[in-house]
């Protein structure tokens, strides 16, 4: 029992515990230099996985890389990269099944990219023209896919947490061997969300994995004036929560993890955290100057633990790589990206319709009446609104 | 046909719900064994188990948050939140998250199946924080639709519309009317589709517009109206959000004259929309201003609730008010 005191031990000195007395080891399996450590356990890999999750570290680093010059162009409004935490977010999904249900915060578009978002749908979003699946009502960045089980992105920080302790209860509902999973810095999780829906699925047995990039920033705040304990990870076992936490920048601890983690949750009916020590080496976002906060010193240094230059590493040494096909495969990349951005902007947006639809089921006639006067407002003065001209 | 009251007749609504679709679940704070607070979900809990009728932490956002992923992964989520006065800590769920799922994933997602049951509403001596009526913060908020029924025979109905639309509804319970309100329920399954007004009684001199538990009171104000030869049409609009404006306009058509009379304090009401509302449509027809007998902007008192209320006398003088003007 929770609350009982019968089995705890008793002591007659006044002894208070601390955020040292949660001793949290990390999980490391890969070393700088591409070779695991002695006594490492490796996950279940093999040449097909590592190339599908190498594929998506180098197709993530140069979109991020082509899209943050694109915002800086003015052609796209907003970005956010995920550069530096690649290990983290692919590791994980990687470890899925793919009707595993995805809830990311933002920074996931790689997990997106490893389940099939085509470089065309990332385009598609990112100028919200006619083929963004989400009909261009979100910022940049907000993907989402019913296809592939990756719910669509929603910007208030942490919402997506309790939400992701009800997926994972469907699917024990449903009698489906599926779980969720659900992505979010160490900043949202001092939102009141973070806890309900932690707590929510500890008591209802909630088959769902919280997985923490712990990046170290949240936009400009460093973790040391975003909580005092011993990280994210040392309020699972609060929760009574099974918890583990990894090297985020490692793509084999990571995947280790994870692989177990799902596993538990599937057997166990039981949610999972997993917090994994990272680093945000871009900005918070295309509207953030990092300069401001923190030091090139500080950045050079975990350039110096790149996820990705670590697992290349390891695929090279397993002779799995080489350097020239690294070097392919970035330029193909370059030269697809950039076409299917040419592409994507010169699309049109939806039609003015689609402003009505998908409120409700079906829009309500009072939708209709306001689209109808605003069709006419605009029939009358088409010049001053030149993006639904001549797509009434 | 039974003679039950309306918790009676929400309970069997949600029995009724959980039957015939096992994809349903129902959740909230004490709804388990318990049956709730005000006993609405008794014995549902022995009836379908544990996994489908439970016990929440006390959370409202962790509420709102897991009903929200139950429903976009297929489920029906029916979550209490034990007072309207407390749905605030689960509002940016609601609103940012509940409301905007369809809308922001171009229907790539959405959370048609959760529907939250609050009681709302005064005159039970609660004070401020059992006495709410929060309707006018969601009818803000395209995407919900705000259901409030007035008496048992609406509630089972209208509940089991809310259950199986297709959209996420706020459906408001009156508190004061649970065991109050008494009245014939048929034991099968039926709805009362959602976005309809209901014309309760006809008359010719002035509209009388309602919802929940005022339209007891305004049906005692047209009583008092009758006695002074004053004939009031009355109308109960059952739903909010969206709401049936040409019902409403048709009647004020007729009458020339309308009142609407709610709960909640008069500045930002929903009162105030519709009579927005009406004055466009109505206008050449209009024989005097639009009333509006709602409460007052104060929290909701406890010893002076009765002075606070919209009641049957403050409704009866704004009648003849309208009417002589």
């Amino acid at each position: 029992m929770s609350n009982a005191t019968s089995d705890n031990e008793t002591v007659h000195r006044v002894s208070f515990l601390d955020r040292e007395s949660v001793n949290i080891p990390i999980l490391k399996v890969l070393q700088a230099d591409g070779t695991v450590y002695d006594k490492a356990v490796l996950p279940a890999i093999d040449e097909a996985l590592a190339h599908r999750i190498y594929d998506t570290c180098v197709f993530t680093r140069v979109l991020d890389e082509r899209m943050l010059g694109a915002q800086r162009q003015g052609r796209i409004s907003f970005y956010m990269t995920c550069t530096g935490e690649e290990a983290s977010i692919i590791g994980s999904t990687a470890s899925l099944d793919d009707g595993d249900v995805i809830l990311a915060q933002y920074r996931e578009h790689a997990a997106i990219r490893y389940r099939g978002f085509t470089t065309e749908q990332f385009m598609n979003q990112l100028f919200s023209n006619e083929k963004d699946l989400g009909k261009g009502r979100q910022m940049p960045i907000h993907y989402g896919s019913a296809e592939l089980n990756y719910q669509t992105v929603s910007s208030p920080l942490a919402t997506q947490i309790p939400q992701a302790t009800g997926v994972g209860y469907s699917f024990k509902m449903q009698g489906k061997r599926n779980i969720a999973i659900c992505y979010f810095g160490e900043g949202a999780a001092s939102e009141g969300d973070f806890h309900a829906g932690l707590n929510m699925a500890a008591v209802l047995k909630s088959p769902t994995i919280f997985f923490c990039r712990n990046n170290g920033y949240a936009i400009s705040t460093p973790t040391s004036e975003q909580f005092c304990g011993n990280g994210i990870a040392s309020r699972g076992p609060g929760y009574g929560i099974h918890t583990i936490r990894v090297d985020g920048n490692d793509m084999l601890a990571v995947l280790a993890a994870t692989q177990q983690a799902r596993a538990y949750a599937v057997e166990n009916h039981s949610p999972v955290l997993i917090e994994a020590m990272t680093y945000r080496l871009g900005a918070h976002s295309s509207s953030d100057d990092p300069s401001g906060y923190r030091s090139k010193d500080e950045e050079a240094k975990w350039q110096q633990h790149d996820p990705v230059k670590r697992f290349k590493l390891w695929m090279i040494n397993k002779g799995w790589l080489t350097e020239k096909q690294d070097a392919e495969m970035y330029e193909k990349y370059r030269k697809e990206i950039l076409a299917e951005l040419k592409v994507a902007e010169k699309l049109p947006m939806s039609m003015l319709d689609t402003l009505i639809e998908d409120v409700y089921d079906t829009p309500t006639p009072r939708l209709k009446q306001q689209l109808k006067d605003l069709k006419k407002h605009l029939k009358k003065y088409p010049d001053s609104y030149p993006n639904s001209k001549g797509r009434l | 046909m039974a003679e039950i009251n309306m918790l009676q007749a929400i309970n069997d609504a949600l029995s009724i719900a959980l039957e015939s679709d096992e994809n349903s679940i129902l959740f909230g704070e004490d709804v388990g064994h318990f049956g709730g607070v005000f006993r609405a979900t008794s014995g549902l809990q022995e009836k379908f188990g544990r996994d489908r009728c439970f016990n929440t932490p006390l959370t409202e956002q962790g509420i709102a948050g897991f009903a929200n992923g139950l429903a976009s992964n297929g489920m029906v989520a029916i979550a209490e939140i034990q007072f309207a006065d407390y749905i605030f800590p689960a509002i940016d769920q609601i609103v940012n998250e509940t409301a905007k799922f369809r809308y922001r994933s171009g229907n790539e997602f959405n959370v048609g199946g959760v529907t939250f049951r609050t009681p709302y509403g005064g005159g039970i001596a609660g004070g401020h924080y059992h006495s709410q009526s929060p309707e006018a913060y969601f009818t803000q908020t395209a995407g919900l639709k705000v259901v409030v029924p007035r008496n048992a025979y609406q509630a089972k109905g209208l509940l089991l519309a809310s259950i199986r639309d297709p959209n996420p509804v706020i459906f408001f319970e009156p508190k004061r009317l649970y065991r109050a309100n008494i009245g014939e329920v048929p034991d099968e399954d039926y709805e009362i589709e959602l976005g309809k007004a209901e014309v309760v009684r006809e008359g010719k001199d002035i509209t009388l517009l309602a919802w929940g538990a005022q339209v007891e009171i305004v049906e005692h104000a047209a009583d008092m109206a009758a006695k002074k030869g004053i004939s009031c049409e009355i109308i109960d609009l059952r739903t909010l959000a969206p709401w049936d404006v040409d019902t409403l306009a048709t009647s004020v058509k007729k009458t020339g004259r309308l009142l609407i009379n709610h709960e909640a304090p008069l500045t930002g009401g929903f009162a105030g929309e519709i009579a927005a509302t009406i004055q466009e449509e109505c206008f050449l027809y209009l024989e005097s201003p639009i009333a509006r007998v709602c409460g007052l902007d104060t929290p909701y008192p406890l010893i002076h609730e009765k002075e606070y209320m919209p009641d049957a006398l403050k409704t009866f003088e704004a009648i003849k008010a309208t009417v002589n003007f």
